[in-house]
């Protein structure tokens, strides 16, 4: 899993074996492919953009075109061991009402962000006066498909305040895995483990 | 006309009468098809191809009337995303069709044509006679079933009916059920054929004439309903035909009505006015909810074939909306489905045309 994304490689990591799996907004399937073929999943995902539904059925994946704003309820409840959305949340129009979704069809949930307010974004807002383009972010304003950036702080009270529970949460700074300490500051990523 | 077209390709009279949907039976039946690539020795490789309310058997072979390419060579060949260098393709004749399977130009037992006497056939006995026909072959599982339109409805039916026989089915440009609007379709294009005085109440075989103006304007009905608004736009426009003004008459003054006309005509040649009648009826009959109790998703119930199906954005005949429909039934059920909607400017007949992310897609999902 080595060519994988840091936080997806953290997802494919604690994936148990063998699980019904959802990828919502799975790309090309990369992460899909790899649990099933690493650790046995049975993967399903939904995506928005036809080429990469092409790409993914061309890997012999099963992937539905779809909007996570409006698809999921067609999903029956506890119909996977796990959803998964890995940096799609902020694109989201209703993220807390994804967020209901995904753990009401999955019975737990991986969900991976950009956090806002890592401390290069906040340098950038603080001396630059303008909307920060990173790394991570490296888009301008007017064209990025993240219309709820989020913080690490935000995304805890949000799950706080609809008694969620953090089964874990790991995060990021490039390749690299840090420790909770000061995460609100000191990650570009993070990566939370949620049940209900 | 056409009243006696025959086959020049294979077929076989099925062993035993067959039962249909309606509660009656019909015998003898004969399924004409065609085969391409081998079939391997342990019989793994079999894909079923389902043609569309007006093809035949001739998916990927020239056509012995029109002397044209096959209907599906897009799809269906050497390279193609229906490998024949690696499947053993089936493609047949559906029962009520006029390419050497049995219809309503067919003899009856009493010698004379069935005409309107033909039973009012089902797509689930259209199916149910290619499953005669693979038990025929000694063809007992299906790598894929594949179709697209009314061959999706047939690919649907033989996954929802007969569950253990394909292992993927591949349903493109398709409906779970006939909607309203196709319905009301078909109905002027059956009224145009019977408004026909040539059609003589369906016994015209032998009368030296038939119904061809009332099929033609079936055709031409149909034919729109084919197309995207904006496919007949960039084709046509408001150009005239071979002239510079206006007739001040009924001729075919626009490159439009010209076109229609002859597709019209060009269709007489090859197809039978009263099957186009039965094959309209058993699409206007289709709805795989109903023939599970009302939820589509209990018709799936069992059902082990993984699914792939595709819808293309222009094609107004049966919409995305449809095939997101059957996708979330299928889900529902936990089959294994894949979805996608295509862009493609050719509306409803994307699905036999360029279209080089349908390859991508089929090509993926029968790969592996």
């Amino acid at each position: 899993m080595k060519t994988l994304r840091p936080d997806l490689a953290v997802i494919a990591e604690h994936v148990a074996p063998a699980s019904r799996v959802l990828d919502v907004g799975c790309g090309d399937g990369v992460l899909l492919a790899a649990l099933r073929d690493e650790r046995g999943c049975n993967a399903h995902g939904m995506e928005l953009d036809p080429g990469n539904v092409a790409e993914c059925v061309g890997k012999g994946l099963s992937v539905i075109q779809g909007d996570a704003d409006r698809d999921l309820a067609f999903y029956p409840d506890g119909a996977f061991d796990y959803a998964i959305l890995s940096q799609t949340l902020q694109t989201t129009r209703r993220p807390d009402l994804v967020l209901e979704e995904l753990l009401r069809i999955g019975r737990r949930a991986f969900v991976s962000f950009p956090n806002f307010a890592h401390w290069r974004v906040r340098l950038s807002l603080l001396w630059g006066g303008r909307m920060p383009v990173t790394r991570l972010l490296p888009i301008a304003w007017y064209e990025t498909p993240n219309i709820h950036h989020m913080t690490v702080l935000d995304f805890r009270a949000l799950v706080a305040e609809r008694g969620i529970r953090v089964e874990q949460a790991w995060f990021l700074t490039g390749d690299h895995s840090i420790g909770a300490a000061a995460a609100n500051f000191r990650a570009e990523h993070a990566v939370f483990l949620l049940s209900r | 006309m056409a009243t006696a077209l025959a086959s020049s390709g294979r077929s076989i009279v099925l062993p035993a009468p067959l039962p249909l949907d309606s509660g009656q039976s019909i015998a003898p039946v004969t399924i004409a098809y065609e085969t391409y690539g081998e079939l391997a020795a342990d019989r793994s490789n079999a894909v079923l191809v389902f043609h569309a309310l007006t093809g035949d058997q001739y998916v990927a072979s020239t056509h012995p009337i029109t002397g044209k390419p096959g209907w599906w060579e897009r799809m269906v060949g050497p390279g193609r995303p229906v490998d024949t260098n690696r499947f053993f393709v089936i493609c047949a004749n559906v029962m009520g069709s006029c390419m050497g399977s049995t219809g309503p130009a067919s003899p009856s037992p009493d010698g004379r044509p069935y005409g309107m006497r033909f039973p009012v056939i089902t797509i689930r006995d259209m199916v149910r006679a290619q499953v005669a026909l693979l038990a025929e072959l000694g063809i007992d599982r299906l790598y894929a079933a594949v179709g697209g339109s009314m061959g999706g409805m047939q690919a649907l039916s033989l996954a929802v009916n007969w569950p253990a026989l394909a292992e993927r089915v591949l349903v493109i440009a398709c409906t779970a059920q006939m909607g309203a609007q196709n319905i009301a379709f078909q109905e002027v294009g059956r009224q145009a054929i019977m408004a026909d005085p040539h059609w003589q109440g369906g016994d015209y075989y032998g009368t030296g004439t038939a119904p061809d103006a009332g099929l033609a304007v079936a055709r031409m009905a149909a034919h729109i309903t084919y197309l995207s608004e904006a496919s007949l736009t960039e084709k046509f426009g408001r150009r005239l035909q071979d002239r510079a003004t206006k007739s001040f008459g009924f001729d075919a003054d626009f490159q439009v009505e010209s076109y229609l006309r002859h597709q019209g005509l060009a269709f007489t040649n090859r197809f039978d006015a009263n099957s186009y009648l039965f094959i309209t009826r058993a699409m206007s009959y289709f709805d795989l909810a109903e023939e599970h109790g009302g939820r589509l998703a209990d018709a799936f119930a069992g059902v082990t074939a993984r699914f792939c199906v595709v819808s293309f954005d222009t094609d107004w005949l049966y919409p995305t909306e449809q095939s997101r429909r059957l996708v979330h039934a299928l889900n529902a059920a936990g089959v294994p489905v894949s979805f996608v909607e295509l862009s493609a400017p050719f509306g409803h007949d994307s699905f036999l045309l360029e279209v080089p992310n349908l390859d991508k897609v089929s090509a993926g999902f029968l790969s592996r």
